[in-house]
């Protein structure tokens, strides 16, 4: 901020002001505190403070048997649950050694791009609320509520979704739901249009640009330095994504590209999130349509064969009794559960996703630790916001993504 | 092409037998190494031409209260992007005097990880810069994640079971 009028040496307005922005600040999307040293309107020093709303995930997860641990992940970065149950999921797997399907795997990221787009729409419409557009907002937000009505079709639930099971999902999509799915990939009138419209209401909108572009940059080193991942981490320009990297759920299978940005500024974040729509988009298609080239019995599969860690179907509980005997075993913790350690992470919307499990064998893990992506890059926001204005402090936190479940556990 | 065998050679030949506990759990290298040589041997992995372990993923610790004199484990968990290889080591010390070398002054990420660390686990980072509680309040006295916390037992006990039928 080089025209900055810097006020002359023993000047009385030359002290500087005290803020506190947070913990309830309208602008700041969620519980965060930061304790700001202004001179002017220019920031000289921040200070964060987390932890208003932690609530010891990985201390309960140190009591409760492994299908219990995922209404927990559900909580941490809750715009896009999905991909979290789903990471939970393939660490259990990846501990049990059970492989799933590739009607599963399909069928997953299906799911967990949908959470992808609802994820992304959510920050990219809300850095433009911040920066004073507020109708983008309203357009893209019929869309989640259209991703909600899917998952809502698959799993019962909307934003906790605790969706799917270990060794794949607790029935199998529904007419509906494919439905839907069509609806929200028709190029007329579903998502891709929308997302056009979107863009085309910002990408080349000068005083969008003028507000983002410079804003909250960062480089590539120190993004690496500070832990980046995820959109963010892409933005200033290094392509890790670890679906490309450590493909999971057979993310291999498909095509796509990962999109960088070349000087992480807010405006970089803003057009990498969407191009990762546009994949997500992409990939949906690819996996709606190695879905539907499932025929006959193939298609009826939604879950691998693995009765002693995959919950069987309520309707079978009460009228098999092999399926009540697993039903019983597994409610009560007595499937047997390997002793060792796993770490498995998942390309979360905010990045690497990590769990990492401890088992000594017992009914539920030694150990769990989540690693969440918010809370490793908030480190570095501090840095990002100095010397810059108070109202771009605002926009580079929406653009980070932050998402106070996840920050804060 | 970066292998396991070939990590686990470079780290012989340069620390010898301080490295112990060679163990490849679902294809991750694991290894213990003295809590003295935590930061030399990070800064090898990070540094070494061959490895360029230059991303730390993850740091966070376990309790064993049973393990006399080592009860604390600080395990890191360490990427390299390029060859896509991960590695996790471990360094114990003892819950009395846990004393561990601080990270951060090779990874800015060290910060707020060592701040949770010590939240939970009472792991005393020297060379911290900030070493204070960050997810719990202030004024806690105690290290919540330690094993002699147990949480509650789920089963009730404050209902009287004959009420119930069950007496």
């Amino acid at each position: 901020m080089s025209d900055h009028i810097l006020l002359p040496e023993g000047s009385i307005e030359k002290q500087t002001t005290t803020l506190n922005l947070g913990p309830t600040h309208p602008a700041t999307h969620g519980v965060f505190q930061n304790i700001l040293e202004l001179d002017g309107e220019r920031i000289m020093k921040a200070t964060s403070t987390v932890g208003y709303i932690h609530r010891a995930f990985e201390k309960i997860a140190e009591r409760r048997p492994l299908y219990q641990i995922t209404p927990l992940t559900d909580r941490l970065n809750y715009c896009s649950s999905p991909i979290n149950n789903m990471g939970w999921h393939l660490t259990c797997e990846k501990l049990l050694g059970v492989t799933t399907p590739k009607r599963v795997d399909y069928l997953r990221v299906i799911i967990m791009e949908l959470a992808r787009i609802s994820d992304h729409l959510i920050c990219n419409s809300i850095v433009g609320v911040d920066s004073g557009a507020y109708s983008g907002f309203l357009y893209v937000m019929q869309f989640r509520e259209l991703i909600y009505e899917i998952y809502e079709e698959v799993c019962g639930s909307r934003l906790t979704t605790n969706i799917g099971r270990i060794g794949g999902f607790e029935r199998n999509f529904t007419n509906a739901a494919f439905e839907k799915l069509e609806k929200f990939l028709d190029e007329k009138s579903g998502y891709p249009a929308q997302l056009k419209e979107f863009e085309n209401l910002f990408t080349r909108n000068r005083i969008f640009m003028e507000r983002t572009i410079g804003c909250g940059p960062i480089s590539a080193e120190r993004a690496m330095n500070y832990g980046f991942t995820g959109p963010n981490l892409r933005a200033a320009g290094v392509d890790y994504d670890v679906r490309v990297h450590s493909p999971y759920s057979s993310y291999q299978d498909f095509d796509f590209t990962v999109p960088v940005g070349t000087t992480g500024d807010c405006y970089d974040r803003f057009l990498v999130r969407n191009e990762e729509m546009w994949q997500s988009l992409h990939i949906i298609k690819q996996a709606y349509q190695k879905v539907q080239e499932f025929k006959g019995a193939d298609a009826d599969i939604y879950h691998a064969d693995v009765p002693a860690y995959y919950l069987p179907e309520k309707k079978d509980v009460y009228t098999k009794m092999e399926a009540l005997i697993y039903h019983f075993k597994i409610i009560m913790g007595e499937s047997t559960m390997p002793a060792g350690e796993v770490y498995h992470s998942v390309e979360g919307a905010n990045g690497e996703l990590g769990f990492y499990l401890i088992s000594d064998g017992g009914r539920t893990p030694y150990r769990l630790h989540f690693r969440r992506p918010c809370f490793i890059y908030y480190q570095a926001y501090p840095e990002l916001i100095k010397d810059g204005m108070l109202s771009d402090a605002v926009i580079t936190m929406s653009s980070l993504n932050l998402i106070a479940g996840e920050l804060d556990a | 092409m970066l292998t396991n065998e070939i990590i686990k050679k470079k780290l012989t030949e340069k620390f010898g037998n301080q490295i112990t506990d060679w163990q490849e759990p679902y294809g991750m290298l694991t290894f213990t190494a003295p809590k003295e040589l935590n930061l030399k041997v990070m800064q090898y992995l990070y540094d070494e031409e061959e490895l360029k372990f230059t991303f730390l993923t993850d740091l966070q610790a376990v309790h064993y209260p049973d393990n006399n004199g080592a009860e604390l484990a600080v395990v890191y968990h360490m990427h390299n992007w390029k060859e896509n290889v991960r590695i996790r080591f471990k360094v114990f010390t003892d819950i009395q005097q846990p004393d561990v070398f601080s990270a951060t002054a090779l990874f800015q990420s060290a910060n707020f990880m060592e701040r949770e660390t010590y939240d939970f686990y009472g792991v005393n980072f020297v060379g911290h810069p900030n070493l204070k509680r960050i997810l719990n309040v202030d004024e806690m006295d105690y290290f919540p994640m330690r094993k002699e916390f147990p949480l509650e037992d789920q089963t009730r006990i404050d209902k009287d079971d004959e009420m119930f039928g069950r007496g």
